[in-house]
């Protein structure tokens, strides 16, 4: 579903991606794991085509995608949830959600907003309240939420489980295996490994911009060397 | 009782040209808020937009009131296109570009409408130029408060646009977060340019309602600018309340002042706001605390 072959990327002519290729198939979850600085964020950045790729090839169910506009690559449904979550601290909690679906899914709008706020109730009691002063989990509720307002045929999540406290951590990641159970595709971009292979079923394993390891995330559990470096054992 | 009437159609005069100031700082406030930058191709557009109210009468014979219909599109439309394929293109993503090439471009407006018009000061004549409406002992000029109406109605649209529709809601989303709004399918550049062509076209329609008792020269709009920009500053830069506010404050504010110190002081009052606004509240009556 998403092939990203060679792939070369960065900013202002300094390459963070060296040759980077992974794949994605549909209704899968895949983990892109990694410590920070390794290149994950300029990954999705560079799929989503917030910037442009120096060369290699992006592909998303068969056409090449790389030098698509950001709007582009959403309407072909290929939907980032980004780092930071991006999401509008101005606008109310109905209005981020409705601008999820402003290129995509428009005319399911009402039943997609119906399905977001079953899945995440707490979104629903806040409907009218702005987006920035809900709390970090919410946020990132929010986030997601808004991903899922485009239905989304490839969802990219970066980082869902950066500052949230241990039990809400443990909250996102079911919330994502729900998501992903009704046969969305993810790719999940984490930090928190152990976490992440639990819920994936292959994993990348990115070092300075490229791929080091790959595998079942069963078989990548009892890697000595991710144990080594990540779980410090 | 006549020193009373005096200042109570001061108070109205003050009130109705507020009005048209609101329009022509709500152009600029949107633009700030959206893009972050000032717009210093403001006060050259609104002149060109009432030359443009100016041509439609003399040599078409286009009343201006009609003429909202035909230069607001029209105003939007080259907005548009400026904002996008100049503006856009020249500032290679750097706000210190835009204001420079904004600038480049009042002087480039400027000349050619001096080239085109030289610096006569000219005027249009309408059979309801000089009627009034009566109220009590009041004498208020019709042109003055059908413009009054007028203004707070587009003001009502922008706001309604802003709030209810995708669009709107998309200009508020990008104004705050461009890298969310571009990932939820919204293309930037795009809204940049509705935003621009929007502060146009809000120069267009204040054009259509001045140019029944204003007149127009190539250096005209400067002066309307200076006031717009104190209006900006004291509603909060940004905010489409603000500016509606503020509007309706200088307004009064300078007509009281033509009426105490004299009509050669009259702007004194408004500079004087000015300053006071940034020692004391520099983020302005509904400015977002930074």
């Amino acid at each position: 579903m998403l092939e990203v072959r060679d792939l070369v990327a960065g900013y202002g002519g300094v390459p963070i991606l060296r040759g980077l290729s992974i794949d994605v198939q549909p209704g899968e979850i895949v983990a892109v794991l990694g410590a920070n600085g390794v290149g994950k964020t300029t990954l999705n950045r560079a799929i989503s085509g917030l910037i442009r790729t120096t060369s290699g090839a992006i592909r998303f169910d068969g056409a090449p995608i790389s030098g698509l506009s950001a709007p582009d690559i959403v309407a072909a449904g290929l939907i980032h949830v980004p780092e930071g979550r991006k999401i509008f601290p101005n606008m109310s909690v109905r209005e981020n959600l409705e601008l999820g679906s402003y290129r995509r899914g428009r005319v399911n709008r009402a039943a997609n907003l119906e399905r977001v706020f079953g899945i995440f109730p707490r979104l629903r009691e806040r409907t009218g309240q702005f987006a920035g002063t809900l709390s970090g989990g919410e946020q990132q509720m929010l986030a997601i939420g808004r991903g899922l307002m485009a239905e989304p045929r490839l969802i990219i999540m970066d980082e869902p489980s950066l500052g949230l406290s241990p039990l809400l951590v443990e909250e996102m990641f079911a919330l994502i295996s729900r998501i992903a159970a009704e046969g969305l595709a993810v790719m999940l971009v984490e930090q928190n490994v152990v976490q992440s292979l639990e819920l994936a079923a292959r994993a990348y394993v990115l070092e300075n911009g490229a791929v080091v390891m790959a595998g079942s995330a069963d078989d990548l559990k009892r890697d000595p060397r991710l144990m080594k470096t990540y779980l410090g054992m | 009782m006549l020193k009373f009437d005096i200042f109570l159609s001061a108070l109205a005069n003050g009130l109705m040209t507020g009005a048209v100031y609101a329009l022509i700082a709500l152009g600029l406030t949107l633009v700030y808020g959206v893009l972050h930058i000032i717009n210093f191709a403001h006060g050259a557009t609104l002149t060109a937009a009432m030359f443009a109210v100016f041509v439609a009468h003399s040599v078409f014979k286009i009343d201006p009131y009609l003429a909202i219909v035909m230069l607001t599109p029209l105003f939007f439309g080259l907005g548009y296109a400026v904002q996008r394929f100049v503006i856009n293109p020249a500032s290679h993503g750097n706000d210190s570009n835009i204001l420079l090439v904004t600038l480049g471009l009042s002087i480039i407006i400027e000349n050619a409408l001096l080239a085109g018009f030289r610096s006569d000061t000219r005027s249009i004549d309408v059979p309801y130029g000089f009627s009034v409406i009566e109220i009590g002992n009041l004498f208020l000029s019709t042109p003055k408060v059908v413009a009054f109406f007028a203004s707070f109605v587009v003001a009502g649209l922008l706001w309604l646009l802003l709030a209810r529709t995708d669009t709107g809601k998309a200009i508020r989303a990008v104004a705050r977060e461009k890298t969310g709004a571009a990932l939820s399918g919204i293309n930037v550049d795009h809204i940049y340019a509705v935003t621009f062509g929007l502060g146009a076209a809000c120069l267009a329609i204040a054009a259509c309602l001045l140019m029944p008792t204003f007149l127009v020269n190539p250096r005209i709009g400067n002066a309307f600018v200076l006031v717009a920009f104190t209006i900006v500053v004291l509603g909060g830069m940004g905010s489409i309340a603000g500016a509606l506010v503020g509007g309706l404050i200088i307004g009064v504010v300078e007509s009281l002042s033509g009426l105490y110190f004299g009509e050669s002081l009259g702007q004194i009052g408004i500079f004087l706001i000015f300053i006071l606004v940034l020692l004391f509240r520099p983020t302005g009556l509904f400015g977002a605390k930074a």
